[in-house]
């Protein structure tokens, strides 16, 4: 029951036969190596998983492979250019955003998301979108500065 | 694993000896601080045990001018990187940036003793502060005698030591790389090496972000699961469908069968492993499904607090009117705290790998040397074959101390032949991890006619002793604690029973206040010697404008403040909450904390309002709920922990206090936050909600 399933990951074409009921989080952490994306919950309610999917903000703890097929996945490690990192990351570096920084990989790309779609959030918004996003250290105000940093061209 | 307090400080071989190390260093100088022969110490078994002395810090200065400084403590997002760089880079005079610090690696550093209670600030950073120093004064010392100076001529900055007046200079890499000062190194460091005085910081005392934070946001950080072996399998393991629940009868054919499965069986272990996780959970299903078990009784969580009193032991918690009959006004009350989970976002996990009878274990784990020797003792082996290495993890809030994950992985990797992840799921997290113990609490306490307390008594059943003791003026005063008969497999959580102690005592000290006629704050102080205490209390009254909130207060919403101390540090909250319908909604809090002399402002600032925040959750509602022997909500779906949309109106402020000594800052910042909204709830509503979670509905 293996397929051969062709998606597009960090702007490079992929090509693999597998089980199609794998979640892509598994696939890309176990076949691709990319250990950026993490697993925190299984069932999509704290968002450490979060990867871009054609642009939009998904939980690919929860995604079966089979669904990806065609499709563009960003993960953390497709944001940094050239080891000059994206203005989101060095938003959450600068703010000092972060404690254990698991949780960091899936807010940084929800931040990617939901600035793509809002550029100039407000409060409201900001909060909606991080409504499925934990941070278990509790480091809630300075991720909210970092994004608000962010959102403002990194001042 | 009691709830009492972990031992924070034991001081084991360092497991390898000198020139074993050096090997895994490099060439260069070594300096250690305790018993000049602690390293030849070495004797097989013997990890784990006393060595009667201290090796309190080890620097490694690399010939290249590079500087590593290692110590045992692990970083889980409490900032001990940070700090313990910072205090190197002081004492060394060299900048952060040139210090690599290595951690709780057990084949590498030396014992530091669990990291938890609070004890890397008082006692780590000042034992690496201490090896620092001797480097420092050795490199003084070798330049006084080539330039053949007085070394009170000597200065050191920038890791190079100068003589003004000849204006000649020396590196600690000058030093690595001469072998005369070597000798000096098996001399004891002087006892009373001169640390650097806090008026002098250069470095301790400053905002130094987290080292390694560009490694963080952009996912290149190997945290423990993230950890890849050459032909590593993912396991999985037979868990039992509910507590105490034996297994009689399994197949295991169905997964054997499967393409690169390997299936374990050793005693009440079952346990899988298959090239990707995927495959392990369907070879897992595959033998669960013909698994038989023999049930056992369990206690419910909706009969908790009567079982864990019906449990208690010894003592006089059974009878009741407990304090000598005397003059004055009697009031009592007892408080309930629920069991609740650390629920830290990475999940337990190891990697465990065998080479030639040496066992190689990552995990993340607050206890490498702990977890060490638990893995030495379950494989018969000698502690120096099995290493632990903790890379920084996705925390661990004061809970993650158990062998569990890395004698799976280790059982798993034996049989399989390479090396095996394993990896909890949330579930399994949440059902088999361990957690902080539920409270039954009794307060007693005798007012005379001024309204003065003239007894008190404090009876905390099965969570433990921290806090237990009043800190305020009240006349006899006794406390008991007891065990009981827990239903649940508990363990440290930040703050301990603290938490639940304070919970107890500061609603209490609240209707003892409305007993006695006096307002919240007036009552308290009218109570308190300790200085640092009233400091905290009194600064977060004015800040927050307590007394002025209330009197303007609106119908439905109240206000309540709260303070405390342990473990050497002060805390006090203020809160407004709004209640509608039932619900509760903190809408603002303001708090103060002292721990003595900051070391570094920005990471105390991210511990404390960590701290407030996380106390959110089981203020208003965490709780885990069982039944039959079976967690009820293992599930961030249903075990509700807080999120961005909780976040109050925040005022989060430190004192500083250079003239003392830093404590830790990890746990007692919880201890005010709960109680403080739980005497809002009450100046709202005029109910007294004596429970955590603080519930109006049930």
């Amino acid at each position: 029951m293996d397929e051969t399933i062709t998606f597009g990951v960090n702007g490079r074409r992929r090509t693999l036969t597998t089980d199609p009921r794998r979640t892509l989080l598994e696939v890309l952490r176990e076949d691709f190596g990319l250990t950026g994306t993490k697993y925190g919950c299984g069932e999509a309610r704290c968002g450490a998983c979060s990867v871009l999917i054609d642009d939009r903000r998904a939980l690919s703890c929860t995604i079966p492979l089979g669904s990806v097929s065609g499709a563009s996945v960003i993960t953390i490690e497709g944001l940094a250019a050239e080891g000059t990192l994206h203005p989101v990351q060095e938003a959450f570096l600068a703010e000092g955003a972060f404690q254990c920084g698991f949780c960091t990989p899936g807010m940084i790309m929800t931040t990617v998301a939901l600035l793509r779609e809002t550029p100039r959030p407000d409060d409201a918004r900001i909060l909606a979108a991080f409504e499925g996003n934990l941070c278990r250290c509790n480091g809630y105000v300075r991720i909210l500065k970092a994004v608000k940093r962010a959102a403002a061209g990194g001042r | 694993m009691p709830a009492e307090e972990l031992p924070v400080d034991r001081f084991p071989d360092g497991g390898l000896n000198r020139r074993e190390f050096i090997q895994l260093l490099g060439a260069g100088l070594l300096i250690t601080v305790g018993p000049p022969a602690a390293f030849a110490q070495l004797r097989p078994g013997r990890a784990g045990e006393p060595a009667g002395g201290t090796i309190a810090a080890r620097v490694h200065l690399g010939a290249d001018g590079g500087i590593a400084v290692m110590t045992g403590k692990v970083e889980g997002g409490q900032g001990a990187r940070a700090e313990l760089t910072q205090a190197a880079a002081e004492e060394l005079r060299v900048p952060v940036a040139r210090i690599s610090l290595i951690m709780a690696d057990t084949d590498r550093v030396p014992d530091d003793g669990i990291t938890a209670g609070s004890r890397s600030t008082p006692s780590t950073v000042p034992a690496v502060r201490q090896g620092a120093a001797a480097a420092r004064e050795l490199l003084i010392a070798f330049a006084a005698a080539r330039w053949q100076v007085d070394r009170t001529q000597i200065a050191v900055h920038d890791g190079k030591a100068t003589h003004g007046a000849s204006r000649r200079e020396l590196t600690y890499a000058d030093l690595a790389a001469d072998e005369g000062p070597a000798n000096a190194l098996h001399q004891p460091v002087p006892v009373g090496v001169t640390l650097t005085p806090v008026k002098d910081w250069k470095v301790m005392g400053t905002p130094v972000p987290r080292p390694g934070g560009r490694d963080l946001v952009s996912g290149s950080h190997a945290f423990p699961s993230d950890v890849v072996r050459p032909g590593m399998l993912y396991g999985r393991i037979l868990r039992a469908p509910s507590y105490g629940a034996k297994l009689t009868d399994i197949d295991l054919a169905p997964a054997r069968g499967m393409e690169g499965v390997v299936v374990v069986r050793e005693g009440p272990f079952v346990g899988v492993a298959a090239p990707t996780s995927r495959g392990a959970e369907q070879a897992l299903e595959a033998i669960a499904r013909t698994a038989a078990w023999e049930s056992a009784a369990h206690p419910s969580s909706g009969k908790l607090f009567e079982y864990l009193r019906a449990g208690a032991r010894g003592g006089e918690a059974k009878s009741s009117a407990a304090l000598e009959p005397g003059a004055g006004r009697f009031v009592s009350g007892t408080y309930h705290v629920a069991y609740i989970q650390h629920a830290p976002l990475e999940t337990r996990t190891a990697v465990a790998e065998w080479d030639a009878g040496r066992l190689t274990v990552w995990t993340g784990t607050q206890n490498p040397f702990g977890v060490r020797s638990e893995l030495a003792t379950a494989f018969e082996l000698p502690a120096q074959r099995v290493r632990v290495i903790v890379p920084d993890f996705g925390a661990g809030f004061g809970g993650k101390h158990q062998p569990d994950a890395p004698a799976e992985a280790a059982r798993l990797s034996r049989a399989a032949g390479k090396p095996v992840q394993v990896r909890w799921t949330r579930r399994e997290e949440f059902t088999w991890a361990c957690f902080r113990p539920a409270a039954v609490i009794d307060l007693e306490a005798r007012l005379d006619a001024r309204g003065r307390l003239t007894s008190w008594r404090h009876v905390n059943i099965n969570s433990g002793r921290p806090a237990i003791e009043t800190p305020y003026r009240a006349g006899a005063s006794r406390s008991e604690f007891l065990q009981s008969d827990p239903p649940l497999r508990q363990c440290s959580y930040r703050a301990l029973a603290a938490t639940a102690n304070n919970f107890a005592r500061e609603c209490f000290m609240d209707e003892l206040a409305a007993a006695a006629g006096g307002d919240p704050l007036a009552f308290r102080l009218a109570h308190l010697d300790d200085p640092r205490l009233k400091a905290v209390l009194e600064t977060a009254a004015a800040r927050f404008d307590f007394a002025g909130r209330r009197s303007r207060r609106q119908p439905g919403t109240g206000f309540g403040l709260a303070c405390g101390t342990e473990k050497g540090s002060y805390v006090a909250a203020c809160a407004e909450v709004a209640v509608r319908d039932g619900g509760i909604v903190v809408r603002r809090i303001g708090q103060v904390f002292e721990c003595g002399a900051i070391v570094n402002p920005a990471n105390l600032e991210a511990q404390v309002t960590g701290c407030l925040l996380m106390g959110l959750g089981p203020a208003l509602r965490e709780e885990m709920r069982f039944e039959n022997g079976v967690v009820l909500n293992a599930s961030f779906r249903e075990y509700l922990v807080p999120r961005f949309a909780d976040v109050p109106e925040l005022d989060v402020h430190l004192l500083n206090r250079p003239d003392l000594p830093s404590a830790g800052s990890g746990e007692t910042p919880i201890i005010a936050v709960a109680p403080a909204i739980a005497n809002a709830v009450f100046d709202a509503t005029g109910r007294r909600v004596r429970q955590m979670p603080i519930r109006l509905t049930d």
